[in-house]
Order: C-alpha cells, then structure tokens, then sequence
C-alpha cells in the first residue's frame, strides 16, 4: 500500500516520524483516516485513541488529545496536546483520575466552569484507559 | 605604613574569596539545573519547528478569513509577550532580550504581557502599560498556566485590543549561544512568509478545512498558543540557566586571577616590610 510521511509531535517531543500506510483519530467532528495521496486537509483534534498502521501492517495505538491535524501537500503532521502511546499509560494513575473526577461529578453544587473541567478530566482518563486497555 | 596597607590587601582578598565561593555555588546549580532544562528544551524544539512550519504553511495558502484569527488585523496595536528571567546574575541574558525588544518595538503602538520577575520590573520602569502581572515568576508558570494565558490572550484578541500579538524569548542555540528571538502569534496572516501567493502563477491548494474553517481556528488557535508559550519558556529557561553558568564560570576565573594578584602584591609587600625591618636593625647594630 502507498505510505506518507507522518510526524506526530507534541510538547514532549517528536512522538513519532516517519513513514506509514493510515493514521486514524478522533477529531472534534469523529474519526477520520488519513491515507496517502489525501488532499489537503486541517482539523482539530478531539479526544480518542488514534492508531498509526506502518508499512508492515503493524498497528501502533495512542491516546491523543486536542490539538490539530494538518495535511499539506502529502506530508501528514498532527500535533496533539498530549499524545501517549499505549504502552507509556499509567493505568493505576488513570483509573485514580477516573474515580477523583466521578467523585467530584456527584458534589451537586459544583459551579458550571469546574464541572466542565471535571467532566474533561474524566473524559482524558477514559480515553486513556480505552487505550490502555485496547492493546491487550 | 606598610603595616596599614597590608591589612587592606588582606582584607580584599578574603571578599575577593567569598564572592568567588557565592559565583562557583551558583555556576554549579546553574550547571546541574542546566541538564534537566536542556533536556527539556531539546524536547520542545521539534514541536516548535514543526508547528511553526505548519501554521506558516496554512497560513500561505489560507483564503478563507472567516475566524477572527485568521483575518489580517485593522488594529495597529501590539501585544508583546515577553519571557525573561526572575532573577539577575546571568550575564547578558535579560539585557539582550531588552535590547532586542527595543529594535522589535520601535514605532509600534504596545503592550506588554510579561513572564518573569525582571521583565515585570523592566517595563514597570518603562511605564509601559502591561497586559498583567499575574505570571511574575516564570519558574512557576505550568502548562496549566500555559492554557490559561493563551486563553486571555484570545480573548483579548477576539475584543479587539490588540491588532497582533508577538512573541519575544530566547533559543537556546547552545550551550554557549542563546539568542533572543521574536515569533508571532495572532493573527495567521501574520505567519504568511515570502512573496504573494499571486505573483507566482501556480493555483494555490486549497484546504478542506473540517467541520469548517472558522471552528478548525477557534478550537486549535488557543491550543497552540498554549503550546507555543509553555515550549518557548522551557527554551527561555535553559537559555537563563546556561548563560548563568557562562557568566558565572567567568566571575569565578576573574576572581581567582584577583586573588592571585593580590597575593603576589601581599607577599611583596610583606617581604619589603621584612627587608626594611633588617635594614633598620642592621643600621641600629653598626651605629656605636
């Protein structure tokens, strides 16, 4: 299958670059799939588990949020906000930031803004556990 | 009075020390603080290239101008976001960003939005009006604080305060070379590079922008915003510690050549009083 030269970065780095066949993740609007030869494209990132498949036909899997996907002229970048691959999850840590974040849900007097952020959190923690739990 | 001055000399000498103990404590921290920063830095940098290359590139061939961050501003008003250190001691570090913000300001209506102690306290001497003061210390600032700052900063932007924002720090080149650099921010169409897409004759690609360009801008443009600063400060603060360790490795070698100097000027003096001492006896014993 034709392959296209994908850089992943975030602000921890360079995630990942080099060549692949697919890369599929969550955006604001839901998944999408970037094969090679797309046109050119630019959307924001969303909450999901994105899966980079290589030449090979191995499929690497990662937690990705926010950020943006651009596409220009062939050459693919997504630069999330946070981007953590399957194997780097701290699972004992999400699940702890999933029971904080419900915990905080059930207080009904939460003011409207830290609901939202609590609702992100638990957002972030489930993706991150789909993730996790996924590669096994 | 060789007595008197000898004293003094001695007495310049053991400050000449101390201050020689306080530049080698602070060279050392400065050096063991430098490697965890650098590390830090050399992280961030891939993502600052490759956003700002991203963004140029968008920016280049962006028609549509629906977002307010995507449109060229009518503003004239600046917004400088200017990340500089909390403490001094660190050889031409804050100076060169001042300096360099002079050349970048010159003529231009602004503000200044800054991060870190003596940028607080530069431009308060100036008497130019700041965007707040809230993020002093750049020690403290998180990606948290990041979030927050790119989203005041939107804000604003959105209101019409400002017609564009700039972003002034210092790269880390090096160990031995850091240089103050300036980048904007707001609006897009500021990142636009080179010659005008017309001029070349080539139909420019257009973007699918999805779900559509105004939502792509408003959702990414505050992130990236966050992103840019968090990744810019954590250069600034290897580019601080690094020229600390650099100013300070001089301080301690100009204070070692002093110390020498002043001890070979000791010893002579102490030498001359001895001789002069003999002198006086000798010439007391042949006198009867």
């Amino acid at each position: 299958m034709a392959t296209f030269h994908l850089q992943v970065v975030s602000m921890d780095g360079l995630e990942y670059d080099g060549d692949v066949e697919r890369i599929t993740l969550r955006t604001v609007n839901g998944d999408v799939a970037i094969l090679a030869r797309h046109t050119n494209y630019c959307t924001a990132v969303g909450m999901g588990t994105a899966r980079i498949v290589l030449p090979g036909g191995e499929t690497k899997t990662a937690a990705c949020i926010g950020g943006m996907l651009s596409v220009m002229d062939g050459e693919c970048h997504v630069i999330p906000t946070t981007w953590e691959w399957s194997d780097e999850i701290d699972l004992a840590r999400a699940k702890a930031a999933k029971a904080r974040a419900e915990e905080r849900l059930k207080d009904a007097q939460l003011t409207k803004e830290a609901r939202v952020r609590a609702e992100a959190k638990l957002y972030r923690a489930l993706v991150r556990i789909g993730t996790a739990d996924g590669k096994k | 009075m060789a007595g008197a001055n000898m004293k003094a000399v001695k007495l310049r000498i053991s400050s000449v020390q101390n201050t020689m103990q306080i530049t080698k404590a602070m060279q050392l921290v400065a050096a063991s603080k430098l490697r965890k920063a650098k590390e830090r830095a050399d992280e961030s940098k891939p993502y600052l290239s490759i956003l700002g290359k991203t963004l140029e590139d968008i920016a280049n061939s962006n028609r549509d101008f629906q977002s307010p961050y995507s449109k060229p501003s009518k503003s004239d008003r600046w917004l400088f976001i200017v990340i500089a250190g909390d403490r001094g001691l660190a050889g031409g570090y804050n100076s060169n960003l001042f300096r360099f913000m002079e050349s970048e300001t010159k003529g231009r209506d602004y503000d200044v939005f800054p991060l870190g102690r003596k940028s607080v306290d530069y431009f308060r001497h100036k008497n130019v009006k700041l965007f707040t003061e809230e993020y002093a210390e750049v020690a403290k600032v998180g990606v948290s604080d990041c979030f927050e700052i790119a989203r005041e900063i939107c804000e604003a932007f959105r209101k019409g305060e400002y017609g564009h924002v700039f972003l002034c720090y210092t790269n880390f080149v090096s160990m031995l070379n850091q240089t103050p650099t300036a980048t904007s921010l707001l609006p897009l169409s500021d990142f636009r590079t080179g010659k005008k897409d017309e001029s070349d004759g080539r139909a420019k690609n257009l973007i699918l922008y999805e779900p559509d360009s105004e939502e792509v801008f408003n959702t990414v443009v505050p992130e990236y915003l966050a992103g840019l600063l968090y990744t810019s400060i954590n250069v600034s603060v290897a580019s601080e510690l690094a020229a600390r360790r650099t100013a300070m490795e001089a301080a301690t070698d100009n204070a070692e050549e002093m110390i020498e100097n002043l001890s070979l000027f000791y010893n002579r003096a102490r030498q001359a009083s001895i001789t002069q001492e003999i002198t006086e006896i000798v010439a007391g014993a042949e006198e009867p």
